[in-house]
């Protein structure tokens, strides 16, 4: 039993940074922004975070009040992923620069930039940024004695960090910031005819600046989440997620719940892979070497067959990539 | 000033200013940030990044070697953007076409021109993908290609890793996380010399530099001089219009993904070939099929241009090596970064510099 609760709680750990940079990546795209530039938007999420979290690791500061300096530093994640983001933002709506031709700069950008901070900071070739272990949330967060005895605390208790329940909050919230406040609404026409929207009064840049925002916030919560989830501290890449978390919105439809399944689902994927010598219901593949890879490129390859299929029916938001000019209404 | 003005106004010229004024200031952004994080070093560190690259045959040998294969997969980005299409997948297409290049070399020991097209052909599958789902299904070819890339990285590792003979290991070395070296397991599948090495006094030269050119060549004739390539461009400009010329456009789309496909796996067979680098079996992409974005940007797709950026990304690249170790040699990923990004604010510029044109002779006509 103590291996279903491993696996189903690495699940759920990695699913949380998939989820909530997926979240984001609906938000920007729901207002008209294709953004794939949040894979470096989790890395700076996770860079400023990380230095926080490092800075405040002391007797003092983190290690007395773990909760609150573990919540601060998922505000400076927060802020470092919005801050980003509006560089794409800048660029794709003023500029009516190609979306995915700027997101590609901050894609290469992000990581580069870094490693040199990180140098700067840690000094020559220290290029991993440690979390500390207080981030953690076990029994000793509140006065009792950590352990992982029993199926429930193994399944809750072995990686569970603040980043989980607050993306529990964040999902129930931007469901219904999306389809249950006039804001949400309003994105949502900019990004499907930005033209319709603005005869009526809403202003499509405004919009579009603020989808691109929360998807900022939210990618580096999910940075954040996803350096926490992998364990061996910030290493200025977050392998991947980003773009695995924009099959996650792909695959959930441009829409809350089902991104939440997806997620799952992906995450269960990549667990699966490091797990599959122990679960004796699926394809062992014993003779193959380094089967890690069968799992990691599975989900990219449902992703495709599902984008195939669905494709005459997709919820993709109609006016995304299409930089809006006032001009030509 | 009339003269001046005309030869401003030309589109070519337009866009050399354009990419120039993105250079500047991305270099300049690279001064900035070496002065702030060491003040000591900065401008020793900024020379080095500008004359390294010409600084001895060696540096030398050691740009064209790296100019080649970002020159190819510039081109494969820049012929996909001629289409309208971005070609993101361009690290995918090469990744497998180094995977067909050194299977055939290693595995099968065959030679070098064979793995070459095999490369080639590698890529173009890759590329056929994304190609035919815009065309028959209307998926976006940038999601598309981004899950290939990864599918394509995976696969090759996995197959890498399950194929003994192609690892170090099999023949005499100690590591098993990387592919043979080319000297040792197949001399006839490393890219000829021709007597080049000895030239420039570099491992690193070989006929790849004049295989990129000869190729930036080509898709300058047909993109300029065909009826193939005009029908590819008018498909870039306006997909129905074409359409409505009868043009067969959902064609033109695969077609042009699977010969941008193909470019970008020839780079991956070219810089494989080259007898001195070995494929890492490791789980982030490949940074050589993405700066053919930069490169193909930096040109505005023009052929003959990518060879001058090509040039010069790997020029400041070889510069930005030599920096290290007083910084990280990741600045100049950033440099080129910014200038990317700053390539949005070229258009920008050059369409004010045309709108400043046409109204000064609009002026001059009402005088």
């Amino acid at each position: 039993m103590s291996i279903l609760a491993d696996i189903l709680g690495a699940t759920v750990m990695f699913a949380v940074p998939l989820l909530l940079v997926a979240l984001g990546g609906m938000f920007s795209e729901r207002s008209g922004i294709i953004n794939i530039a949040l894979e470096g938007i989790m890395i700076i999420g996770s860079l400023a975070s990380c230095l926080f979290l490092r800075a405040v690791n002391t007797e003092s500061l983190g290690v007395a009040h773990p909760v609150l300096f573990m919540f601060l530093a998922i505000l400076v994640a927060a802020v470092a992923g919005g801050v980003f983001s509006l560089l794409l933002a800048f660029a794709s709506i003023h500029l009516k620069a190609d979306q995915t031709i700027g997101g590609t700069a901050l894609n290469m950008l992000a990581p580069a930039l870094a490693i040199v901070i990180t140098w700067a900071v840690q000094g020559q070739g220290l290029t991993t940024i440690y979390i500390p272990t207080w981030t953690r949330i076990t029994q000793a967060t509140f006065g009792g004695v950590a352990s992982t005895d029993g199926f429930f605390a193994r399944l809750v208790l072995k990686n569970f960090y603040l980043t989980t329940p607050i993306a529990v909050i964040l999902l129930i919230a931007t469901a219904f910031v999306l389809y249950k406040t006039r804001f949400g609404l309003r994105l949502r026409s900019c990004g499907e005819h930005p033209q319709a929207a603005d005869s009526v009064g809403i202003n499509v840049y405004k919009m579009r600046y603020t989808g691109v925002f929360i998807s900022g916030i939210l990618g580096g919560i999910g940075g954040l989440a996803y350096t926490v989830a992998a364990g061996s501290g910030f290493q200025s890449m977050v392998a991947g997620y980003g773009f695995l978390a924009l099959a996650v919105m792909i695959f959930g439809n441009w829409k809350p719940l089902p991104i939440l399944g997806a997620s799952i689902f992906f995450a269960f994927f990549k667990i699966i892979g490091s797990y599959s010598s122990s679960i004796p219901f699926i394809p062992q593949f014993n003779s193959v070497k380094s089967k890690e890879y069968i799992y990691l490129m599975l989900p990219y390859v449902v992703t495709m067959v599902v984008l195939i299929l669905t494709s005459k029916k997709s919820a993709a938001p109609k006016a995304e990539g299409i930089p809006y000019n006032k001009s030509q209404r | 000033m009339h003269k001046v003005r005309g030869f401003i106004a030309k589109r070519g010229t337009i866009s050399l200013i354009g990419s120039l004024v993105s250079i500047i200031v991305g270099l300049l952004l690279g001064l900035l940030l070496l002065l702030y994080f060491n003040p000591t070093y900065a401008l020793g560190g900024f020379v080095k990044i500008l004359t390294t690259g010409f600084g001895s045959p060696e540096k030398f040998a050691k740009v064209l070697y790296q100019a080649a294969p970002l020159i190819l997969t510039g081109l494969s980005v820049g012929l996909a953007f001629k289409t309208g299409l971005f070609n993101i997948g361009a690290t995918g297409q090469y990744t497998v076409g180094a995977f067909v290049a050194l299977v055939l070399g290693i595995q099968f020991q065959m030679p070098w021109y064979i793995g070459l097209i095999g490369a080639a052909a590698g890529g173009a599958v890759w590329g056929f993908f994304p190609g035919i789902c815009k065309a028959l299904f209307n998926v976006n070819e940038v999601i598309t290609s981004i899950m290939f890339n990864w599918i394509g990285l995976f696969m090759t590792n996995l197959c890498f890793a399950n194929m003994p003979k192609m690892l170090a290991n099999y023949w005499g070395a100690t590591n098993a996380d990387r592919t043979a070296n080319l000297t040792r397991a197949n001399r006839s599948a490393v890219i000829p010399k021709m007597g080049l090495d000895g030239l420039f006094n570099s491992n690193y030269m070989n006929i790849s530099i004049f295989i990129a050119v000869l190729m930036a060549v080509a898709v300058y004739i047909v993109m300029q001089k065909t009826t193939f390539g005009y029908e590819l461009k008018a498909c870039g400009y306006n997909r129905d219009a074409s359409t409505y010329a009868g043009i067969n456009a959902k064609k033109n789309i695969v077609l042009s993904m699977v010969i941008a496909g193909a470019l970008a796996g020839l780079a991956g067979g070219i810089y494989y070939l080259s007898g001195t680098a070995q494929y890492t079996i490791v789980k982030s992409l490949l940074a050589m099929g993405f700066n053919g974005i930069p490169v193909a940007l930096l040109a505005t797709s023009n052929p003959v241009g990518i060879i001058f950026s090509g040039m010069f990304v790997s020029y400041i690249q070889v510069g930005g090596d030599s920096l290290q170790p007083e910084f990280a040699k990741e600045i100049i990923d950033i440099i080129i970064a910014a200038i990317i990004y700053l390539s949005a604010f070229a258009l920008l510029i050059r369409g004010l510099i045309s709108k400043w044109i046409s109204k000064k002779e609009r002026e001059e006509g009402e005088q």
